[in-house]
């Protein structure tokens, strides 16, 4: 009886309108960053946005249609989309990412050679696509195909790898909030993707994201595209569902 | 081969014995503290300062994942030291400090690292000899 007491107490004087106390990599940057992230004119991933209102109306490959023939404009079909994502794809019969499912629409009904990972295109469609979200909480798909993506992705967060031997667990969940030399460690909440990071001077996605801290403990990042990614990114938006969108995001 | 050295001195450990250390030097050649000193404060070699802080006014950023190397000389022995630096498993399963010339258990190390250990023994000794000459006290 006292303990639910205590714990009513604690939640309620944890701040305002958060029920939980999780953080994004937001609210770990300067106000310099952040107010470059808010201010639309200032936020370098709306130029990605800009790109992908054109790249949207294009029509591309075989079928000479474009995203718009079918899809109409991205502020309807698209809303909610990328906080709901990654998602099972029933013919390709595999879990894809909105990278993933941009290409698929290229090659199957665009009939177009799919985007190579990184390009500026792609970045461009996805991050359209993101902005979709933005202010929206994370909501995860529901399918039970994606469960074992999820468990697939918690065991490799759990796994220290690398020379260094250490695993995304250990930084982001016991050390979160502590530094790294300069870097304040985020809590890994993939709310933001694809961001702009000003160590990168330009758009990249949660796999580039993903395979710099790879790097970082001197580990082998899986290629591009590989399954370890979709199901690291399942796992990781299932542990942040309910937190905004914030597409596009600024880095550090 | 001083892997296995490493495993002993765990295995001893988790038995509850005690003496956590490896008290003979890994190389024949004396540790040099300024070499060492160089090590520690290497952002690509020692990584020390990513985690630690410690004496070191020249490097800007420190970490403040781990303890205040000030005074560790006073703290442990070289021994003690040696093994941390070795192998801080030995001391404690889920240490983040990583381990400095053990291969074991490793997995998925990038192709540029396989097989190779963080520090040779050479500098591990070196860091050990610097780590040793730090018995200033905290402040
Ligand atoms: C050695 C500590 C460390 C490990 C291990 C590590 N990371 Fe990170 N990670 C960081 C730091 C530091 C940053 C912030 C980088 C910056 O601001 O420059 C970061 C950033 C991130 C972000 C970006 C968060 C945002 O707000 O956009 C994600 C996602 C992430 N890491 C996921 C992972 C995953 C998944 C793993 C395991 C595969 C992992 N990290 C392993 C230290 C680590
Ligand atoms: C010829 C029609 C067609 C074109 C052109 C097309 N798509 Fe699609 N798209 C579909 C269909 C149909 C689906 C449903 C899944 C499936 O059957 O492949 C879909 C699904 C999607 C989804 C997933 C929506 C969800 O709710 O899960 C996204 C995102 C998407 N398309 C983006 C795009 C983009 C970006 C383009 C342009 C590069 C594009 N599509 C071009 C037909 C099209
Ligand atoms: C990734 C973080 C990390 C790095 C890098 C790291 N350490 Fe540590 N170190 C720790 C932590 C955390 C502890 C506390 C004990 C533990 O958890 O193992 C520790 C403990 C120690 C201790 C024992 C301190 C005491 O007062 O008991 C020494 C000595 C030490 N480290 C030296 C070093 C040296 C020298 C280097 C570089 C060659 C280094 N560490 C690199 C995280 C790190």
């Amino acid at each position: 009886m006292t303990k639910v007491c205590t714990t009513a107490l604690v939640i309620l004087m944890a701040g305002p309108a958060q029920s939980d106390d999780r953080r994004s990599g937001f609210e770990f940057m300067g106000p310099t960053t952040q107010s470059m992230q808010t201010d639309d004119m200032a936020n370098p991933g709306m130029l990605a946005v800009l790109a992908g209102e054109r790249l949207w109306n294009e029509p591309a490959g075989l079928s000479e249609q474009s995203c718009q023939t079918c899809h109409g404009d991205p502020e309807g079909e698209m809303r909610g989309v990328a906080a709901r994502y990654p998602a099972f794809d029933e013919v390709a019969g595999t879990a894809v990412d909105i990278s993933g499912r941009v290409n698929l629409c290229r090659t199957r009904h665009q009939r177009a050679d799919p985007l190579p990972h990184e390009n500026a295109d792609l970045l461009a469609l996805v991050t359209l696509i993101g902005l979709q979200s933005r202010g929206l909480p994370i909501q995860p798909d529901p399918d039970p195909r994606l469960t074992e993506w999820r468990a697939r992705g918690e065991a490799y967060y759990e796994t220290r790898v690398g020379q260094l031997n250490l695993s995304c667990a250990q930084c982001h969940d016991e050390n979160a909030g502590g530094h790294l030399g300069g870097a304040p460690i985020p809590e890994a909440h993939p709310t933001g993707y694809p961001i702009y990071r000003l160590e990168w001077q330009a758009m990249g996605s949660l796999q580039r994201r993903l395979r710099g801290c790879f790097t970082g403990v001197r580990s082998e990042p899986w290629p591009y595209g590989s399954d370890g990614y979709i199901a690291l990114e399942a796992y990781l938006m299932q542990r942040a569902a309910g937190m905004t969108m914030e597409t596009p995001a600024v880095r550090p | 081969m001083w892997g296995k050295v490493a495993l002993a001195a765990a295995v001893l450990t988790a038995s509850g014995a005690v003496a956590q250390g490896l008290p003979d030097p890994l190389t024949d050649t004396p540790g040099d503290p300024t070499r060492g000193r160089a090590v520690v404060v290497d952002r690509q070699l020692g990584l020390c300062l990513l985690c630690h802080t410690g004496p070191f006014p020249e490097v800007p950023f420190h970490g403040d994942l781990a303890p205040d190397l000030t005074g560790v000389g006073t703290r442990l022995s070289p021994a003690e030291m040696r093994l941390r630096l070795v192998d801080s498993r030995a001391v404690n399963a889920e240490s983040i400090m990583p381990p400095y010339h053990s291969l074991d258990g490793l997995t998925r190390v990038a192709a540029l690292w396989e097989g190779k250990t963080i520090l040779d023994a050479q500098q591990v000794e070196d860091v050990v000899a610097f780590l040793t000459t730090l018995t200033e006290e905290p402040e």
